[in-house]
């Protein structure tokens, strides 16, 4: 079970992190964009879910990765993610709530380059009873 | 002024349907590329050991091949605002398979610069992704 004074919290994301234009073309390359002079839309997550994987399964947080499904996503850019960006990534625990036996946790990351937002994602996480 | 290029869309305008395709190969090239290892996405053994029929792809990954599609259809991933969608029914990929991925989308929406995508994404007939909406700058 989720700790429930984490329910509301946001995690700063302290660690700076830059991105590569290798990274950048990896990801490229999977979907067959041939254009990698910008992030694709959904690259984003392979920061913002390794992010909430760290604070979800934290002592304090307290949930077990192992069960986790992904329920569904979104995106919202303001400015497309690109090589040389040193970005950072904060998360909200936005909501937590049991159906079933399941916890359905709502997750806000923020990912920014200074003071600049550059991309808001959701993401909602089932873990299986 | 009239807008003219690839990005022109007008209401109930119904885009090209375009199908990819899925294998174990582009599994693990995803994998990789995303930093998701989870075994469910590369190990049928392990698949079927947590119940399911076989290995599964990444969510994310159709969501990345449908982001593909969303960015050619705006004309270039820069004008893709906003994305979003539900994960109903996994894609399954057994070994020596190309599972498809078929893609298509309406426009449902036009306003202000900015237009909606309603989208749809199957894989062997059953949709994978519910409730997925693009909105694309024009």
């Amino acid at each position: 079970m989720i700790s429930p004074d984490s329910i509301g919290r946001t995690f700063p994301g302290t660690e700076s992190i830059t991105i590569s234009q290798s990274e950048i073309d990896a990801f490229c390359a999977v979907i067959g964009e041939t254009d990698s002079s910008i992030a694709p839309p959904t690259f984003s997550i392979r920061i913002s879910l390794q992010q909430s994987e760290v604070i979800l399964t934290s002592p304090e947080v307290g949930i077990k990765w192992d069960r986790l499904v992904h329920g569904d996503q979104k995106f919202d850019i303001k400015r497309p993610i690109k090589a040389g960006d040193v970005v950072t990534c904060s998360s909200t625990i936005e909501s937590a709530r049991e159906v079933a036996g399941n916890e359905i946790i709502s997750v806000r990351s923020d990912i920014s380059s200074a003071e600049e937002l550059l991309v808001s994602s959701w993401s909602t996480l089932v873990i299986r009873a | 002024m009239v807008n003219v290029g690839d990005s022109r869309m007008i209401k109930d305008q119904v885009l090209a349907e375009k199908v990819f395709y899925l294998n174990r190969a582009l599994l693990k090239q995803y994998a990789d590329a995303s930093g998701d290892q989870n075994p469910i996405h590369q190990d049928e053994a392990f698949a079927k050991s947590v119940g399911l029929p076989d290995v599964i792809a990444h969510g994310m990954l159709t969501m990345a091949l449908v982001g593909k599609y969303v960015s050619d259809a705006a004309g270039g991933s820069a004008k893709v605002l906003e994305f979003g969608g539900r994960f109903t029914k996994p894609v399954i990929v057994p070994a020596g398979h190309d599972v498809d991925l078929t893609v298509s989308a309406t426009v449902s929406d036009v306003a202000q610069g900015k237009a909606t995508l309603s989208i749809s994404a199957t894989s062997a007939g059953v949709k994978v992704l519910g409730m997925a909406k693009a909105v694309v700058a024009l």
